[in-house]
């Protein structure tokens, strides 16, 4: 450990857009310059990435991680700035870059491998693996324009992760293959981590930056969002994400005698991720720790309209009657049977406190989103009570 | 790990080109350069049965067509295929390197935007192409001229080696330049083309260098001073160089043809020694044009 592997100080990167691009000489003599627009892909980004540290980058599409990324493998220039970087890299931006259709699986091996600076012997020594790894054995000696896509992603991958440098820049290339792939994928990338190699990794699988990385950043439009542990960037990227900012954000509280061990927002569908209908069913489910001996335990949750920051609904199980007592790990269920409000974001707020003396022990403050969109069902018969009443005339 | 850890820094500020540290750059990234060139020759067969024969087939073909041919047309040049492919070969390397060379970077341009490697190597593929082929075809060339009887002639063929050495800078210099040019102006593969074309007919391949002198002399368009403009073609040098290791002397007809004055071994050795000069000079300021350019390639594929 000695200083980081990567420093970047004050990278910004300005994109010339051309409306109608200059490429010939007659274009470049007729028309003015003005047509440029500048368009700044970075904007002061400055982060340090430490020798061994796995380093996750997340943001939007555009928001120029791959920008950066490409920067810091000496690709692109930065417009201003400084990048240090220390020791052997190697940059998998895109999977079997320089794969060439007419050449075999195996003269595509040695030429990809080149590119991620193994020498022939290197190569030669690692070919029985890459090749295992890709499961790749009986098509080998084929021209890769005859792979299937995915094997073309396999043997890519493969190759990749053979190199064997001291950074290794990662650009969104585990979301590929089927899930026994990818897991093998995550394996080798932990191998990595063991052998002490710094990793950069951009990707959009937000669970993968919390699950692997040391530290992770989040881009914004060119701009240096937020920068910290992987879990509270991919929670400022969800906010992010579903557009809602809160200005009121408040990180957890509490002295934690019992503790929030996990919060799940339980669809209809079962799952925990997506969208709900007006009107859906929706269980929020709290599973509490209790790290000392506690009495008069209260496990509540409030929903807040997102655009209001007003709440809309809550609940707590002392309200409910309910005596959690001394326990180790108990699960709590709040079935909401329908979600009764307007379409839009919502927050939730989870909280565990004594019942008698309000003692707060931990509290997760608007830190759950889930959307709610428009029945289809526009026009659906309500029980409205009707008086009927006939008279003569 | 490497005990000692390189650092590498990157700034706006293109980088000052150090001839030295880039070549040992150069050299680490030779698999990639070997592995293109291998790749380029792949492609280049790909599903054809004869292969690289076909390169073979060239010269073949034209040794058998001007054995007849310049019987029939009596071209005044004796021993006329041998004349023809000992600079025809070397314009070979120089054109058939040039086209793909310009189109380097461009045709490139997936790993440019990709991969981080020197970006010289895919200029210097397309030379290295060119030179496989080059190598194929004066191999035929030789086995003609021993087999034939026409035999080599030694202090002659001791221009061969400055002569290739300059044609290989030259044409590298070249590829370098037009590579980095064609990815701001695509104009230039045009205009190479057609660049080219003129450039084979201003080289005394088909023709004698000596009927140049006849010209110079005979019409007195200035003399030495129009000879010397002919000169500042590069490839008049080089090929001049090919002509007299491997073909020897076209000797004037005395009397019939006034030349200025005759080309002895050290005045075509001095020619070519100063063509290699500025083609150093040369690949000197293309390769700083390139190094400096090659920062935005992948900003302006």
């Amino acid at each position: 450990m000695s200083g980081p592997a990567i420093e970047v100080a004050d990278v910004s990167k300005r994109f010339r857009v051309y409306r109608d691009k200059p490429t010939s000489l007659k274009q470049r003599v007729l028309s003015s310059r003005s047509r440029a627009e500048d368009f700044w892909a970075l904007r002061d980004i400055a982060l340090d990435v430490g020798e061994g540290s796995t380093f996750g980058l997340i943001g939007h599409n555009g928001s120029g991680k791959t920008t950066l990324l490409k920067c810091v493998a000496g690709i692109l220039r930065p417009t201003s700035g400084t990048i240090r970087q220390r020791g052997r890299l190697a940059a998998l931006l895109e999977l079997g870059a320089g794969f060439h259709p007419e050449l075999t699986g195996r003269e595509n091996v040695y030429l990809n491998a080149s590119f991620l600076g193994l020498s022939r012997k290197q190569t030669d020594a690692a070919f029985d693996d890459i090749v295992a790894f890709a499961e790749l054995e009986t098509f080998i000696d084929n021209e890769v324009k005859f792979y299937s896509s995915g094997m073309l992603v396999r043997l890519g991958f493969a190759v990749a992760v053979h190199v064997d440098p001291d950074v290794l820049l990662i650009d969104e290339v585990l979301a590929v293959g089927d899930e026994a792939f990818q897991a093998k994928c995550l394996d080798r990338i932990r191998a990595f981590q063991r052998e002490g190699r710094t990793i950069v990794l951009v990707t959009h699988a937000l669970d993968t930056v919390i699950e692997i990385c040391d530290r992770a950043a989040m881009l914004h439009h060119g701009e240096l969002h937020a920068i910290g542990m992987p879990s509270d960037v991919v929670r400022e990227m969800r906010y992010v994400l579903l557009g809602v900012t809160d200005p009121n954000f408040v990180p957890e509280e509490g002295t934690r005698e019992a503790e929030i061990a996990e919060v799940q927002i339980v669809r209809p569908n079962g799952s925990s991720e997506g969208a709900i209908l007006r009107g859906d069913p929706l269980t929020i489910v709290i599973d509490v720790r209790q790290n000392e001996p506690l009495d008069d335990l209260d496990v509540d949750f409030a929903v807040l309209d997102g655009a209001t920051n007003h709440a809309v609904l809550d609940a707590r199980t002392s309200r409910a009657g309910l005596d959690l007592g001394r326990f180790d790990k108990k699960r709590v269920r709040f079935r909401i049977e329908g979600f009764p409000y307007e379409p839009g974001k919502y927050w939730v707020t989870v909280g565990l406190s004594n019942r008698t003396t309000g003692h707060l022990y931990h509290v997760q403050t608007q830190r759950y989103l889930f959307e709610v969109f428009d029945a289809p069902r526009v026009q659906e018969l309500v029980e409205v009570p009707v008086a009927v009443e006939v008279e003569d005339l | 790990m490497a005990a000692t850890v390189q650092t590498v820094e990157r700034t706006s500020e293109p980088p000052h080109l150090r001839v030295g540290e880039r070549l040992r750059i150069l050299v680490a990234h030779r698999e990639i350069l070997a592995n293109l060139v291998r790749k380029e020759l792949k492609v280049k067969y790909a599903a054809s049965v004869l292969g690289a024969v076909w390169s073979l087939l060239n010269p073949l073909v034209y040794l058998a067509v001007f054995s007849f041919v310049a019987k029939v047309l009596g071209a005044g040049i004796p021993n006329y295929p041998v004349y023809l492919l000992s600079g025809l070969l070397a314009w070979n390397l120089f054109s058939a390197s040039m086209g793909p060379g310009a189109r380097a970077v461009l045709d490139n341009a997936n790993l440019v935007k990709k991969v981080a490697f020197a970006r010289e190597i895919l200029p210097l593929s397309a030379v290295g192409v060119g030179l496989v082929d080059f190598a194929l075809q004066s191999a035929v060339l030789l086995i003609y001229i021993v087999v034939s009887g026409y035999g080599l002639h030694l202090p002659e063929l001791a221009v061969w080696p400055l002569a290739f050495v300059t044609l290989l800078v030259l044409t590298t210099a070249l590829s370098l330049w037009f590579s980095a040019l064609n990815v701001r102006y695509r104009d230039v593969g045009h205009l190479l083309n057609i660049a080219l074309l003129v450039w084979f007919w201003a080289t005394p391949i088909v023709y004698a260098e000596y009927q140049v002198q006849h010209l110079a002399a005979k019409n007195d368009v200035g003399g030495a001073g129009a000879l010397a403009v002919y000169f500042l073609n590069p490839m008049v040098a080089v090929v001049a160089g090919f002509h007299r290791a491997l073909y020897g002397t076209v000797r004037p007809i005395v009397g019939q043809d006034p030349v200025l004055f005759h080309e002895s071994l050290g005045w075509v050795a001095g020619v070519v020694t100063i063509t290699l000069v500025v083609s150093l000079i040369g690949l000197r300021l293309a390769w700083r044009y390139f190094f400096n350019r090659s920062g935005d390639f992948a900003e302006e594929l």
